[in-house]
């Protein structure tokens, strides 16, 4: 393990090269974009190596669990992608995949967002508070005029118009917060990476200035 | 105006978060009901009780989600819960390790494998979310470490994710708060508390306020409110000045920036 002041300076030196990015593109962010690059996909593969291959295939593979050579053959079979001949024989594998990953989301949307939350928003429009009932009929009516802008069957015209006007205003506060709340997770990577110059840097020489 | 060069409003919001970092405003934090929510559902688990922290998020979004997993973390462990901790995220592994060591062992002097484990990253996604509902034996065999799994002292009488107290999930994006959401707390009905990057925030209201997500911490000034719950002051909270100050100046550029197209555009035959 190398020592926390080389690793945090290198991890400092990097920052400020993807930073100088904002100047200009230049020959150090590229260091450290491809540095970047490379190291993420080297890290992925050890991991993916030890966390997975050998404790959920190798060891119980040669523990005698021979079920596991199923996977293990459609594992190997995506790398026939390679070859003009076989690449076929890759589609078992990714058909696999794409037919799980297809059922469990189909299964996901209907239990977790379909019914969940057609059922949430089925609210009471008199309630025993007057904000509680306020919060109700704005739900109420930006739901229907939200969806009403998204009904294409009929000319957006008359009262269909008018409540699809009204849903684009729902919708624009609704970007209006979603932007907000990007611009807040932006602003908090810079400061992270500032915090990290100004207080983690100099910290790992034992110099603490910042408190 | 049309020609200004935008490295000055890079320079400007340089300048606009640096200076509350170094000379700190001290501006109010108001806890907001999301974060009282998540807050009150943590508290109400019994002390002891064995609860699932599903950590799934790497250091791009760190300063956001790292300074909610060691709050929620503090706040479980001085309830002497038992953390069982995993991640679907590749390189979050190591970034649990240290919101244990630095919560678990340095704050609480708890032990590992007996009061927390971490059971490394498991990719899959939805698949790796459904397996984890039905065993989490199954999914990891072994820990971070590559322990087995029954020889770990935490893991014992552990298997199905209904038979712990609550589900933590720190999420970065996919996979995250809305699988966790559709494919394990709408099956087993468990209760989820989800803190998640500001930028997915929106996205997660309607979960809340269905009941799906018993609390919701959103971005540094969701982290920022529940550091104050928990009293432990950290780095969101050190962040929110220059936060606050940042959106001031994204308003005021905001309205210059529409300020000079209305008055070009009248200019213009």
């Amino acid at each position: 393990m190398l020592p926390a002041p080389f690793l945090n300076t290198m991890a400092a030196l990097l920052t400020l090269a993807v930073f100088s990015f904002l100047y200009k593109d230049n020959p150090f962010y590229k260091v450290a974009e491809y540095l970047f690059v490379g190291v993420a996909a080297g890290y992925i593969v050890a991991l993916e190596y030890h966390n997975v291959i050998v404790p959920n295939l190798w060891r119980p593979l040669v523990g005698g669990d021979l079920k596991l050579l199923v996977p293990f053959v459609l594992g190997v079979l995506l790398f026939s992608r390679f070859t003009t001949n076989f690449g076929w024989l890759s589609r078992w594998a990714i058909g696999l995949m794409v037919g799980t990953f297809s059922g469990l989301a189909i299964i996901g949307f209907a239990q977790g967002d379909l019914v969940a939350q057609v059922q949430a928003n089925m609210v009471p429009l008199k309630t025993q508070t007057l904000l509680g009932t306020f919060s109700n009929w704005v739900i109420f009516i930006g739901l229907l005029s939200s969806l009403a802008y998204f009904f294409f069957s009929k000319e957006h015209k008359g009262a269909l118009g008018a409540t699809a006007k009204l849903g684009i205003w729902f919708l624009m506060v609704s970007f209006g917060a979603s932007y907000g709340f990007t611009v807040m997770s932006r602003f908090s990577l810079l400061i992270g990476r500032l915090l990290f110059l100004l207080v983690d840097w100099p910290a790992s020489f034992g110099f603490h200035w910042l408190h | 105006m049309e020609k200004f060069d935008r490295r000055y409003i890079f320079l400007a919001i340089l300048l606009l978060v640096l200076v509350p970092l170094l000379f700190p405003l001290g501006l109010p934090i108001r806890v907001s009901h999301e974060v009282q929510s998540a807050y009150d559902a943590v508290a109400r688990v019994p002390d002891g009780s064995k609860v699932y922290f599903a950590a799934d998020y790497d250091p791009a979004t760190m300063p956001e989600l790292h300074p909610m997993a060691l709050a929620a973390l503090d706040q479980l462990f001085s309830k002497n819960c038992k953390v069982i901790g995993a991640c679907l995220w590749p390189a979050c592994p190591p970034l649990l390790e240290d919101a244990f060591r630095r919560i678990g062992e340095e704050r609480y002097g708890k032990k590992y494998g007996v009061d927390f484990v971490n059971l490394g990253y498991k990719p899959g996604n939805e698949v790796a979310i459904v397996s984890v509902g039905r065993s989490i034996r199954a999914t990891f065999p072994t820990d971070f470490y590559g322990t087995p799994i029954d020889s770990i002292e935490v893991m014992k009488g552990v298997d199905s994710i209904t038979g712990l107290a609550i589900l933590v999930n720190i999420s970065a994006g996919y996979p995250g708060t809305k699988e966790w959401v559709q494919q394990v707390q709408s099956r087993y009905h468990i209760e989820l508390v989800a803190g998640c990057t500001a930028v997915s925030t929106p996205e997660y209201y309607p979960y809340f306020q269905s009941g799906q997500l018993v609390g919701l911490i959103g971005g540094m000034a969701g982290a920022a409110e529940y550091e104050k719950l928990v009293k432990r002051p950290g780095t969101a909270s050190r962040g929110m000045d220059a936060q606050s100050l940042g959106h001031l100046a994204l308003i005021a550029f905001i309205v210059l920036g529409n300020v000079v197209y209305f008055t070009s555009k009248k200019k213009t035959p």
